[in-house]
């Protein structure tokens, strides 16, 4: 009887994984490029990543051959300056964010007992989209038209003397690139918030999460700026409009601003998904729970908050008054309070536990100790009159890398020896790591160290040679040494994780002995990630719920199935974690990849001012993207509860704030909004740097068109919420009446926001006035457009049955997205036609 | 296994605002930090000059701060009362609505402690810079 029983499970268990197997697999052959789940997207995000990071470690290298000796002819000054700039921008752009962005969508779900992020296929498309734009950017240089204005691209050296494509290149290709950072960032904070398993609640998710949620928050209000300013750039490069020409009252100052309101928090945005890392690794290295949960959740909110008001420091050298340089100098010094606060977490941790010392706690210890003389470097410069001497000085270039090389690289190091098991199934050589680590630990030091001493000695950054018997000779030619015994512990560790092991055994379950859940998995690897969702009942759970393995594996716990033939995945409520839904997720497709291709179009030929090629291959990313939505988006369930085991039934479709949707468009257009807050920031900006801004009497465009305007728009925004209450209650008559209304409204308030500058013939080249307003109407109309498309299609998936009163996804999140455009297209009439009357 | 919380029906419920709670401290030194740079930029640039002197200023911001570290002082108040909540376990790792209840308190009330400080530190540049240069 007992043994009919067994039999009777162990062939449902294998009928189960069969079904998982099935669906969760990649395709075979040339279509695996289609797969999207997390556990592939991942694997080539990483990989990519490292090879961008591969490319510009060689260019590091090539400017450290140059300045090994004094007047070197090894690099051109032209070729020198595009080979510093690369380097900074691959560095920065290329490999320090995305490899976060990459190493979260691998581990992340697995952390989160999760199948998959919600969105796959957002996750593709944002890794296409940083493929093809990081390729783009990197070949310019083999060109020799890469940019050449270094990393931060100030006005007016690359508006006014660098001819040619770098500087347009620089631009198209990152803000293409920062697309994926945004569409990572709604991918990964809503995977933390709701696809946490049941039971791990707020105050039980792994320290990784908390600081991947504080760190997607921190890329929406950080990247949009440098978005906005990008685009006040290609505008004056390729239309002349006069945003940092100062003969037409532009201000390159205001570049430096919106660079930096990103460029600081990005520091932190780098910084913080490392150190979370270091969070994962100290615990299981200390075999004990971390010390200070709640003050290391204090650090990473608290850094997060505090990094935005530290932008103005890189600036102190541009003669704004010294009150507004005290703000940001105390703001500076006030983030040392949290970044100490989780240092010293991660050392009780390991005073308090049983220390075993292994090759990730081997970098763990080298990066805390970099860091910290990163940091107290930075405490320094943060004293506005040290930085006033230290400014663009080598001390400075020892600081940064001090900050990210501690903060960023050796991190990433442990991480990479931490998880590789989980994501290859073997272990690294922990005899070579050693080596590794001491290469790379006393080469980094021997290059970095003394160009503390060769900037406080005088030498500027950025300088392709200097002359020989200032004292910069043998400084310059030991860090060159140090460069390259760093680079060749870097080539030892890509041998170690590239090498073919065909004849290492598998890596044993579990090898570090660690306690949270993305340790649960077999090795090597299944491509469904957890056999069955478990329940929750501590922060690490493999250490404190005995047989949660075996639960696990035995599909005892939620989901073990797919017996509809789905991708399926656990959406739980935000706080407390209670299953609120079953979510399908998309299977494989090519259509991420090509909407990638087209939106690259469209960036990669205005590069070159083809601007016809771009707007088709713009509306091909366009039609692309609304098939995308159209076919696998909002999807109405055969049923509405699915029965997810233990006896929990779960709804299969969710509308509203209850949708995961919903909360994608809330995110996305938070990141919007600050974007155009930066754009409104502009106009203030330059009322306060000019007497005559707005002129007196203003130019345009008047108060008339821009209030109909608004009016319009509102009248608009208000039928699209009616409608979406009609559709609530099935009332397809008043539906499609206020949403045909609510179209012709938007029409209106389009032509009636254009018709402001267009009829009062503001010349945007003629002065920056008129660029700015402009630009403001610009933006309107866009996302006006992009509002009348959401309206017609909604009306659509009426009309064609995919949506209904009960699944009305598309309406709500059209409806949200109407809340953002009626505060945008109000500010607009308001900055544009109702301050010029009261300045 | 056992269905999830299913003994914990008493305990506080998960409601947003007590996570919201949480970006209350930060967000007033924000707001504080944002007006006091704006305002003296605007002071500067619009009102006493570049060679002006920051006396109204200081007054504005010191009323400023202390609005601002009342809010912060308030917030910490609700945290703490939150992290008092029933049965205190210091380190708020129980599977159990009452510790997240107190967890996200006690993150409250950790993050007030830091934007006071923050916001005190910003403050402290009107009272050793005088003038606009």
């Amino acid at each position: 009887m007992t043994d009919s029983v067994q039999d009777n499970r162990a062939e449902i268990t294998a009928g189960q994984e069969a079904r998982l197997t099935r669906i969760w697999n990649s395709p075979p052959g040339w279509r695996y490029w289609s797969a999207v789940n997390n556990t592939e997207v991942g694997r080539w995000y990483t990989v990519v990543t490292f090879a961008f990071f591969l490319f510009a470690v060689v260019l590091a290298l090539l400017m450290r051959t140059q300045l090994a000796v004094p007047e070197n002819d090894f690099l051109s000054a032209q070729t020198y300056n595009q080979v510093m700039t690369m380097h900074g921008s691959v560095m920065m752009f290329l490999f320090a964010v995305p490899i976060f962005e990459a190493f979260s969508i691998l581990i992340l779900p697995q952390m989160l007992g999760a199948r998959d992020l919600p969105f796959p296929r957002l996750s593709a498309y944002g890794f296409w989209c940083f493929l093809i734009g990081g390729v783009f950017v990197c070949g310019s240089l083999f060109f020799g038209v890469a940019p050449a204005g270094g990393w931060f691209m100030y006005p007016p050296l690359t508006t006014a003397y660098q001819d040619g494509l770098g500087s347009d290149i620089w631009l198209l290709g990152l803000s293409f690139i920062e697309i994926a950072s945004i569409a990572a960032a709604v991918e990964l904070i809503v995977g933390v918030l709701k696809t946490r398993p049941p039971g791990m609640r707020i105050n039980l998710m792994p320290l990784y999460a908390w600081y991947i949620l504080v760190v997607g928050g921190m890329i929406l209000f950080a990247f949009p700026p440098l978005i906005a300013g990008d685009l006040l750039f290609e505008l004056e490069r390729a239309f002349d409009w006069p945003f940092f020409d100062s003969t037409r009252g532009g201000d390159p100052l205001l570049w430096q601003h919106l660079f930096w309101i990103f460029g600081h928090p990005e520091v932190y945005i780098i910084f913080l998904p490392a150190i979370a890392l270091v969070a994962m690794i100290v615990p299981t290295a200390a075999q004990r729970p971390i010390v200070g949960y709640g003050w290391i959740v204090l650090a990473a909110v608290g850094t997060g908050f505090l990094s935005f008001g530290l932008w103005v420091h890189h600036m102190f050298t541009t003669g704004m008054p010294a009150i507004s340089l005290a703000f940001f100098s105390a703001a500076s010094e006030a983030v040392a309070i949290p970044t100490g606060v989780q240092i010293f977490c991660f050392l009780a941790t390991i005073l308090a536990g049983r220390f075993a010392p292994s090759v990730p706690m081997l970098f763990v210890s080298g990066a805390l100790a970099i860091f910290i003389l990163g940091g107290l470097t930075g405490v320094m410069v943060a004293i506005a009159p040290f930085d006033f001497q230290a400014h663009d000085s080598y001390f400075i270039v020892a600081h940064l890398h001090y900050v990210l090389i501690g903060g960023m690289l050796f991190p990433v190091a442990a991480g990479i020896y931490y998880f590789y098991p989980m994501v290859v199934g073997k272990q690294l050589s922990e005899r070579l790591g050693r080596i590794v680590f001491w290469v790379m630990f006393i080469g980094f030091n021997i290059a970095f160290l003394p160009m503390h001493f060769t900037g406080l000695l005088g030498m500027p950054r950025r300088v392709y040679t200097y002359a020989a018997g200032i004292g910069f000779d043998t400084l310059n030619l030991v860090s060159s040494i140090g460069a390259f015994i760093f680079a060749s512990g870097l080539a030892l560790l890509f041998y170690d994780t590239l090498r073919p092991r065909r004849n290492q055994p598998y890596s044993p379950r579990n090898p570090w002995n660690a306690g949270t859940l993305e340790w649960l998995g077999e090795m090597p690897a299944k491509s469904w990630g957890v056999r069955s969702i478990p329940l929750i009942k501590s922060r690490y759970p493999l250490w404190d719920q005995p047989n949660l393995m075996r639960d696990v594996d035995e599909g005892r716990c939620y989901l073990p199935d797919a017996e509809e033939g789905k991708r399926e995945t656990l959406i739980t409520s935000t706080i407390d974690a209670r299953p609120a839904q079953c979510l399908r997720v998309p299977n494989s497709t090519f259509k991420s990849f090509w909407a990638a291709v087209f939106t690259g179009g469209l960036f990669i030929f205005a590069t070159y001012a083809w601007y016809t090629v771009a707007l088709i291959s713009a509306a091909l990313a366009f039609v692309t993207i609304l098939i995308w939505l159209w076919t696998d988006t909002a999807v109405i369930p055969e049923k509405p509860n699915k029965d997810i085991g233990l006896g929990v039934s779960v709804p299969l479709y969710a509308s509203g704030s209850a949708s995961v949707g919903w909360w994608a468009m809330f995110i996305t257009m938070v990141a919007d909004m600050t974007a155009f807050a930066s754009l409104v920031f502009g106009y203030f900006f330059f009322w306060t740097v000019h007497t005559d801004f707005p002129p007196n009497p203003a130019p345009g465009p008047g108060l008339f068109w821009p209030v109909l305007s608004a009016a319009l728009v509102l009248a608009a925004w208000g039928l699209t919420l009616l409608a979406r209450r009609y559709n609530r209650q099935d009332r397809a008559h008043g539906f499609y009446l206020a949403l045909t209304l609510a179209i012709l409204f938007t029409l209106g308030g389009t032509l009636a926001l254009l018709a402001g500058p267009y009829l009062s013939d503001l010349e945007p080249t003629s002065n920056v006035y008129p660029a700015t307003v402009w630009v403001l109407v610009v933006w309107g109309t866009l996302h006006l457009a992009l509002g009348l498309v959401m309206q017609v299609y909604c009306l659509a998936r009426r009309l064609a049955g995919r949506m209904t009163a009960e699944h009305d996804i598309d309406m709500q999140n059209v409806g949200l997205y109407w809340h953002f455009l009626a505060i945008t297209v109000a500010v607009t009439a308001a900055v544009i036609g109702g301050f010029p009357e009261v300045a | 296994m056992t269905k999830p919380h299913e003994h914990d029906d008493r305990a506080p419920a998960a409601r947003w605002h007590s996570l919201w709670l949480l970006t209350v401290g930060p967000t007033i030194w924000a707001l504080h930090f944002l007006i006091a740079y704006c305002t003296a930029a605007v002071w500067c640039a619009k009102v006493v000059g570049r060679d002006g002197s920051l006396d109204g200023l200081r007054s504005i911001i010191g009323i400023l701060t202390l609005v601002a570290l009342a809010g912060i002082v308030l917030t910490g108040w609700f945290g703490y009362r939150q992290h008092s909540f029933g049965d205190d376990s210091s380190t708020h790792s129980e599977a159990s609505s009452g510790d997240r209840h107190r967890f996200l308190g006690f993150s409250t009330l950790l993050l007030c402690g830091l934007s006071f400080v923050a916001t005190a530190y910003v403050a402290l540049s009107v009272v050793f810079i005088g003038t606009c240069q």
